[in-house]
């Protein structure tokens, strides 16, 4: 059994602190993916938890024991670098074998191992070749293959997949996905991609400035995002925001041109006169049966993507994204209307961020 | 794509290439012309005359008893220099690279000695090993060592040695330095938490990653060992004691501009060019290609 348990973690290097205090579980045979823009501390994190990175404050245990002062090696991971850090000089055998030879295990018993993960990851053909030799996709699945042999329980993964082009991208996120089921660890990986984050998780820990900004299921981050913030990041194209006041009784909300959206939130009763942001997905935005009480926006930009398009303009002061049907015959310049659902509002206190809505 | 430039005007590659084409005539083809034409004159002293003598003088050179014991004395000389220079660079380089705070004052401080010419070198090595007045050796008299390195041969180059690798440290140090700087990270992340120590992961992942600068630096430290010397062996040794330090390109010097036998140290010369540049084809047809990734 083999979970990460982070408790009041912080990192500082000299007088800046960029973990500042972060709490998190991460069960037995989870997918945990931390996910936040560059600069967010993801990869400091992930790399306390490895060992790379001293811990400043706080406790980071991996199976029950705190691993504060152990070293790498003897704190039962693996980890996948971004670059894959590939030794040049050795063969992708020696590449595998390298911590089994260190932690001198019996030849037969490192050939098994090594033949065995070369199965998984399709890379039998390849065991004496070098990296140089290699295409980044096999790269990349040797550095797994190094990962696998040492049986670890935690993979640790720092953005594996932003060196490779879209496509295999695509394909590489099903194989680590797929492994991951079949191996019975838990996996931490960072990445910066919000669609890697949301297909992969089982557990999303959504990083911003040193915090834990929102840890849930990639669905409940979406449906209940905590911050604007997290409502921002995750959701492509990001999630529409305009500023209003909350009009009397609170059942309702102002916006800059005097439109008035009916919210269903007993919460705001008490707020009445302040000023909110209202957020709304572009896929909750839909073109209005008529003008009356809809949301005018003048179309800049049309992105057609297939199976929907992208309508682009200006509400008030704020830039506006709608996800509208293919058929939608939008064309630029055009004055729409859209409406939405009011249980598809999120409200959220303009000043902190912090979600107001239950 | 096609990388290669064309030019409109038919003369102007020409024109371009016209100043490194001279100054390689002018200051290796000629001279080393002269060399191979003077290789085969004997010449009197006063250089009134001269008479063809076609290879004897290399005849005459690869006799002499003397010439054979300069060849193995610039043997052990090179290969030592070359050795010393090598580990010591790359033990200072190690060093060096996982330091911390202060770095920049390590590197310029170990960067110095390379801008000391090698003449100067030597006249620093003289004063503080000169048997009569040098710091050094009145040290190592006290520790109970007999040192005179104007009397022992062996002293002596190993006097030489250290003056000439001292100067070229420097140089591989920072060649080390930077290879050792550009090598990633997480190599060595990635060894760590494979259960490597700093000592395994020194040899089984930096060093072999420097072996091609380790290769370049040394045919250019035996280059340097071969030629430039010069200068730390006429400050310090002028040959001595009884030839124990007489290397080739010193020998070269004497015979000609001492001895003023020119045909027999131009034939030495171009013995020693020939033995330099077939060492160097050597060293890059079968060592490199071992060593590149």
């Amino acid at each position: 059994m083999a979970e990460v348990i982070i408790q009041d973690a912080t990192k500082s290097y000299g007088n800046t602190q960029v973990i500042h205090g972060l709490n998190c579980t991460i069960d037995h045979g989870e997918f945990a993916v931390i996910v936040g823009p560059s600069g967010c501390g993801k990869s400091t994190l992930l790399r306390m938890i490895a060992g790379l990175e001293r811990v400043t404050g706080g406790t980071i245990s991996i199976g029950g024991e705190v691993m504060n002062e152990r070293e790498p090696k003897d704190r039962n991971i693996a980890m996948v670098f971004q670059n894959y850090a590939l030794y040049p000089h050795m063969t992708v055998r020696a590449n595998m074998s390298y911590g089994l030879r260190i932690a001198k295990l019996p030849k037969p018993e490192i050939e098994r191992r090594v033949q065995e993960a070369a199965r998984i990851l399709q890379l039998a053909d390849f065991l004496d070749r070098r990296p140089g030799q290699l295409s980044g996709g096999q790269r990349q699945r040797v550095a797994m293959g190094r990962a696998i042999v040492r049986d670890p329980a935690v993979f640790l993964f720092d953005e594996p997949l932003s060196n490779l082009d879209a496509k295999l991208r695509v394909q590489m996120r099903i194989e680590i996905r797929r492994l991951h089921n079949s191996l019975d660890t838990t996996s931490v990986y960072v990445t910066h991609d919000q669609v890697e984050a949301m297909t992969l998780a089982d557990r999303l820990i959504v990083m911003n400035g040193g915090n834990a900004e929102q840890i849930g299921t990639p669905l409940e981050v979406y449906e209940h995002p905590a911050t604007t913030f997290v409502a921002g990041f995750i959701g492509s194209p990001p999630m529409n925001f305009v500023t209003g006041q909350v009009g009397n009784g609170g059942t309702s909300v102002t916006l800059h041109d005097g439109l008035q959206v009916a919210v269903s939130d007993d919460t705001l009763a008490a707020m009445a006169g302040q000023t909110v942001t209202l957020g709304v997905r572009p896929e909750h935005l839909q073109l209005a049966a008529s003008p009356e009480g809809a949301m005018p926006m003048t179309v800049d930009l049309v992105e057609a993507l297939g199976a929907d398009i992208l309508a682009y303009g200006q509400v008030g002061q704020e830039q506006v994204i709608a996800r509208l049907p293919h058929d939608a015959a939008v064309k630029i310049g055009d004055r729409i209307h859209l409406s939405f659902a009011a249980s598809q509002v999120h409200l959220f206190d303009a000043t902190s961020g912090a979600r107001l809505s239950p | 794509m096609d990388r290669r430039v064309t030019f409109n005007h038919r003369f102007l590659p020409y024109f371009l290439l016209a100043p490194q084409v001279a100054v390689t005539l002018v200051f290796f083809v000629w001279p080393a012309g002269q060399a191979l034409f003077q290789s085969t004159l004997i010449e009197d002293p006063f250089g009134l005359s001269s008479e063809f003598v076609f290879l004897d003088n290399f005849a005459f050179v690869l006799s002499d008893p003397l010439y054979v014991d300069s060849i193995i004395v610039t043997a052990i000389f090179s290969v030592s220099v070359a050795a010393v220079a090598l580990l010591v660079a790359l033990f200072l380089a190690a060093k060096a690279d996982s330091v911390i705070s202060g770095k920049l004052i390590y590197r310029t401080l170990l960067v110095w000695p390379y801008a000391v010419a090698p003449a100067i070198a030597g006249v620093l090595f003289l004063f503080m090993f000169s048997p009569r007045v040098g710091v050094l050796s009145s040290a190592l008299t006290a520790l109970g060592v007999d040192w005179n390195y104007l009397l022992n041969g062996n002293q002596a180059m190993m006097l030489v040695i250290g003056a000439s690798a001292w100067k070229q440290i420097s140089y591989n140090f920072l060649f080390f330095l930077a290879g050792m700087q550009a090598m990633p990270r997480s190599l060595l992340e990635a060894a760590a938490i494979d259960g490597a120590g700093p000592t395994r992961r020194f040899w089984t992942i930096t060093f072999p990653l420097l072996m091609p600068i380790t290769f370049f630096l040394l045919v250019i430290n035996m280059i340097f060992a071969f030629f430039e010397t010069f200068g730390v062996i006429e400050a310090v040794t002028q040959g001595g004691p009884a030839g124990a330090t007489n290397i080739l390109v010193y020998k070269v010097f004497r015979d000609g501009f001492v001895g003023l036998d020119f045909g027999s140290s131009a034939a030495q010369s171009v013995i020693l060019m020939a033995i330099v540049i077939s060492l160097t084809v050597l060293q890059f047809r079968y060592v490199e290609k071992k060593v590149t990734y």
